[in-house]
């Protein structure tokens, strides 16, 4: 059955009440009931939740095969927890283990051969990349994976589509009872905002980690209430990894010049005013658009209220210069920005539900007016993949690009019209992360497009003389370039689901097969 | 495609953009970055045992991509390699606008290559004079031969004084005032004015001194030079800012022209505009800074 | 042409393409690889036989390897690889642009 935006949704996906997407809005007012956790209730008193190994904890959890785990990627590439766990539960002898993690990549490779062991049958993520993601697109996992927003994934955890058996949380600093923070050990990551939803819905909630510290570690982001267990390792992750050294604004001539014709786009828009908000994504040139507003802010005197999710320095930079009022935070991408969720007062941390969560009752990203977003592809109807390369792999991340695009009144995409030879403008995107309905603007190297429904930017534009085309055009100029590209061949075989931000079926990734060239 | 389009003489260029020919894919669409002109390099930038690849890569660039209204100069080989003449080979039959000269000393060095670039025109049925030509002076001997360089060709377009190696002739550095290259910015900026071609400044190598660089654009401007050319995309935007003219000047330039071409129609030659005296003579500059505005988007009027 | 000693052209560098021929001794054979494969491993065979046509090689070994170049450097790397194959000097001089050798 096609959705909404043409998407052919096989029909044996649609049993069970799934359905497919036919709109970001078309379910709002739905009502339902937030699912609850089984909790083991704690009455007589004790004095630490410590318990001697990591394999005491799982068994004190009572994990078993055909459970959820889940895990967050605040450490990134330096994650050492989700490994470590894994490894146990294997050891154990446990099963067709379903992985709920709000993200995994590189630094979870060894987890690929427990894909094709069967001891990890289901997956279910908001990024995937690595030898995780060649598995799951050779069809090596046994269930569909399913590929969730930020929003998305708490939001399925809140209404009881996902239920966590047990949340394994890696964390910077613990005490003994379980209140745990993104700060104050060995490798801090800043913030712990993709777990604190997991804590409070999971059946059981572990906290592993390397620093701990005396009670009450507060305050903190991970409740004590929340926690049945707490295991002390050498290492959680490695620091250098987990918090890079300060994000630079990239050098790179063509990444600056797009970053600059898209600050000169949010100028010419009646977003751009004293008190606005705003989103960008960490990569090179929608990260250097930090450095092309502050000039134009200065010179008419306006400042941004507050900025939201992933946070580097360059946004860190424009809080302590007082262009930001505060800080809105998710994430922390470098050392920078957990100095600074640590010690700037204006600097804060929220939950993902907070943050994105599209049927709670109002998130952050509903208030924002810009959102300044990558793409791995975009196509003639502004459809955005970010999950799958050009030949079909998935190695990417949807993380908050849904959820920010889909709230903000205006989200421009930053992105070169060519990779390499792949057109990333094109006819039809290989898999629908961001529906094109949440896109307004495309900057690329070799032009602007508007999205038609927004007649309003558009002359905006034109009355700000800024050129811009259609996206055909530029579609047309990107083959001119490379050549229209052949088709991948895929199998029939559905390896992941795409959920819209709602639960709704948004896309399907299909098996591709191993290429050794 | 671009075989046919006409070469400009005195077009504007306020920057030129050099870039490897060695490397395809920074040639391939480098007018992305709007410089006026760029320079493929086949000299310095092209190691000695892949100056034939570059070359092939070159032709195909000139004839693929379409540079819209970028100019595309070719920096050739000095004329003491062997290259230089299949160099010229390739740019004409390539259609390139115009002919780089390295380490052009004396006039004759413009003559032989003109006299190449008119055989290949020959053979490859490109149209004689199409291809223009530009020295770069970069040594002492040069320097003092300015005059006849600059007069040496009806094909040349301008000069440049290129630094590196001059410099080093000259037992000296870069130094952040410029009084190291003072008297041969001056020498072939007066003889460029004198033989009524444009002038071009050196390069500035270090993209990590964004200040130095503008000081040295800004100083270049204040000496009279037409542009500069550049080694990264990032220096464009600061060499057409400065040289883009400010509101005032724009609007008296506008009533310069104006009030000149009303008086010529009346017959007048002489006369005062805002108590000071003007005739034709002041035509030039005021078109020159209109067409500046023009291509800095700060004028739309008529004229 | 006749290819007379092997060659190679161009670098493994993102965006270009390595090309190497070397006689053989009767028709050509194409090993091509490249960081597109799916999307324009086609067409990159396609360019490459059509230059090495063009440039009238009748028998060569050639070996591709593409980093996601464009066309127009696809054909000037063969075209430099096969003209430094027949013998000293050849690519250095009086190449015949826009005859052989052409868009």
């Amino acid at each position: 059955m096609k959705n909404s935006i043409g998407r052919e949704i096989p029909d044996e996906l649609l049993a069970g009440g799934r359905e497919i997407f036919r709109g970001n809005n078309h379910r709002d007012g739905y009502g339902y009931t937030k699912a609850g956790p089984k909790v083991r209730a704690a009455v007589k008193p004790q004095e630490s939740k410590v318990v001697p190994t990591l394999r005491a904890a799982i068994e004190a959890c009572g994990l078993r095969s055909g459970m959820t785990v889940s895990f967050h990627h605040h450490f990134r590439d330096g994650d050492y927890v989700v490994n470590m766990v894994m490894r146990e539960i294997e050891a154990m002898g446990i099963r067709d283990i379903t992985i709920a993690a709000s993200s995994v990549g590189s630094a979870h490779d060894p987890v690929a051969a427990m894909i094709e062991s069967g001891v990890v049958t289901g997956l279910q993520t908001s990024g995937i990349r690595g030898r995780m993601g060649e598995v799951v697109s050779h069809g090596k996992l046994a269930t569909p994976a399913v590929i969730r927003s930020h929003g998305g994934r708490v939001r399925a955890i809140e209404m009881g589509e996902v239920h966590i058996d047990v949340a394994f949380i890696g964390a910077p600093s613990c005490d003994e009872f379980g209140n745990a923070r993104g700060k104050g050990g060995k490798s801090d990551c800043g913030v712990l905002s993709y777990a604190m939803v997991d804590a409070k819905y999971a059946d059981r909630v572990v906290v592993i980690t390397d620093t701990l510290v005396p009670f009450p570690n507060f305050p903190p982001s991970i409740e004590s209430v929340d926690v049945d267990c707490v295991v002390v390792v050498d290492e959680i992750g490695n620091a250098k990894k987990i918090a890079s050294q300060a994000i630079r604004i990239s050098q790179d001539p063509r990444e600056l010049k797009m970053a600059s014709d898209c600050a000169r786009v949010m100028a010419a828009l009646p977003y751009f005013k004293d008190g606005f908000s705003f989103q960008t994504g960490a990569g090179g040139p929608s990260l250097a658009v930090n450095r092309f507003i502050e000039p134009v802010m200065r010179e008419r005197g306006i400042k941004m209220k507050w900025a939201l999710g992933g946070i580097t320095k360059p946004t860190v930079e424009l809080l302590e210069r007082g262009l930001i009022e505060c800080i809105v935070d998710t994430q922390d991408f470098d050392t920078d920005a957990v100095a600074s969720v640590h010690e700037n007062r204006n600097h804060y941390e929220i939950s993902t539900s907070q943050y994105a969560n599209p049927m709670n009752k109002g998130a952050f990203v509903n208030k924002l007016d810009f959102a300044i977003l990558a793409a791995l592809e975009i196509d003639t109807d502004f459809n955005v993949n970010v999950v799958t390369g050009s030949d079909g792999v998935l190695r990417g991340a949807p993380g908050g690009h849904p959820d920010a695009s889909a709230g903000a009144k205006c989200t421009i995409i930053v992105t070169p019209l060519v990779r390499g030879r792949i057109p990333t403008v094109c006819d039809r995107v290989v898999t629908v992360t961001t529906p094109g309905e949440s896109v307004d603007v495309l900057v690329t190297d070799y032009g602007i497009a508007v999205n038609p429904s927004r007649p309003d930017i558009a002359r905006a534009l034109d009355e700000a003389r800024i050129a811009h085309t259609t996206i055909e055009a530029l579609r047309d100029r990107a083959y001119g370039m490379v050549g229209v590209p052949d088709e991948i061949a895929f199998g029939d075989h559905v390896v992941a689901i795409v959920e819209a931000r709602d639960g709704t079926i948004l896309d399907v990734v299909w098996q591709v097969e191993a290429h050794d060239a | 495609m671009s075989a046919e389009k006409r070469s400009e003489k005195n077009r504007l260029r306020r920057t030129m953009l050099f870039l490897s020919a060695q490397r395809p894919s920074l040639m391939k669409d480098a007018y992305v970055f709007g410089p006026d002109s760029v320079i493929f390099d086949l000299e310095d930038a092209v190691a000695e045992s892949e100056k034939d690849a570059a070359r092939f890569s070159l032709y195909h660039i000139l004839r693929r991509v379409d540079y819209g209204n970028v100019e595309r100069i070719v920096r050739i080989n000095g004329l003491d390699t062997p290259h230089w003449r299949e160099d010229v080979r390739v740019c004409v039959a390539g259609g390139a606008d115009g002919i780089r000269i390295a380490k052009c000393e004396t006039a004759d060095d413009v003559r032989a290559v003109e006299r190449a670039v008119c055989e290949a025109e020959a053979e490859f049925g490109v149209g004689q004079g199409r291809t223009l030509l530009m020295a770069a002076i970069e040594s002492p001997r040069g320097v003092l031969n300015a005059v006849p360089i600059c007069e040496s060709s009806e094909r040349l377009f301008g000069v440049a004084i290129s630094g590196g190696d001059f410099r080093k002739c000259m037992q000296t550095k870069y130094y952040p005032s410029g009084v190291e290259m003072l008297v041969a910015r001056g020498q072939i900026l007066l003889a460029a004015r004198a033989a009524g071609v444009q002038c071009f400044d050196t390069v500035f190598t270090d993209l990590d001194d964004m200040e130095g660089f503008r000081a040295e654009v800004v100083q270049n401007k204040e000496m009279g030079f037409d542009g500069k050319s550049v080694v990264n995309p990032r220096q464009i935007g600061i060499v057409h800012e400065i040289f883009t003219p400010t509101a005032r000047e724009i609007r008296e330039a506008e009533r310069v022209v104006r009030a000149i071409r009303e008086n010529a129609d009346k017959g007048v030659g002489i006369f005062q505009l805002d108590g000071k005296m003007l005739d034709v003579a002041f035509l030039p500059g005021a078109e020159r800074t209109l067409a500046l505005a023009k291509a800095s988007g700060m004028y739309e009027g008529d004229l | 042409m006749e290819i007379l000693n092997a060659a190679v052209a161009g670098t493994l560098e993102s965006s270009d393409v390595q090309v190497s021929v070397e006689p053989a001794e009767k028709g050509v054979a194409l090993d091509l690889s490249s960081s597109v494969m799916e999307q324009y491993g086609r067409q990159i065979r396609a360019v490459v036989l059509e230059t090495l046509e063009r440039l009238g090689v009748a028998s060569a070994r050639v070996r591709v390897v593409d980093k996601g170049a464009l066309d127009c450097t696809i054909r000037a790397r063969v075209e430099c690889a096969v003209f430094r194959a027949c013998g000293a000097d050849a690519a250095a001089k009086n190449i015949p642009w826009g005859g052989v050798v052409r868009e």
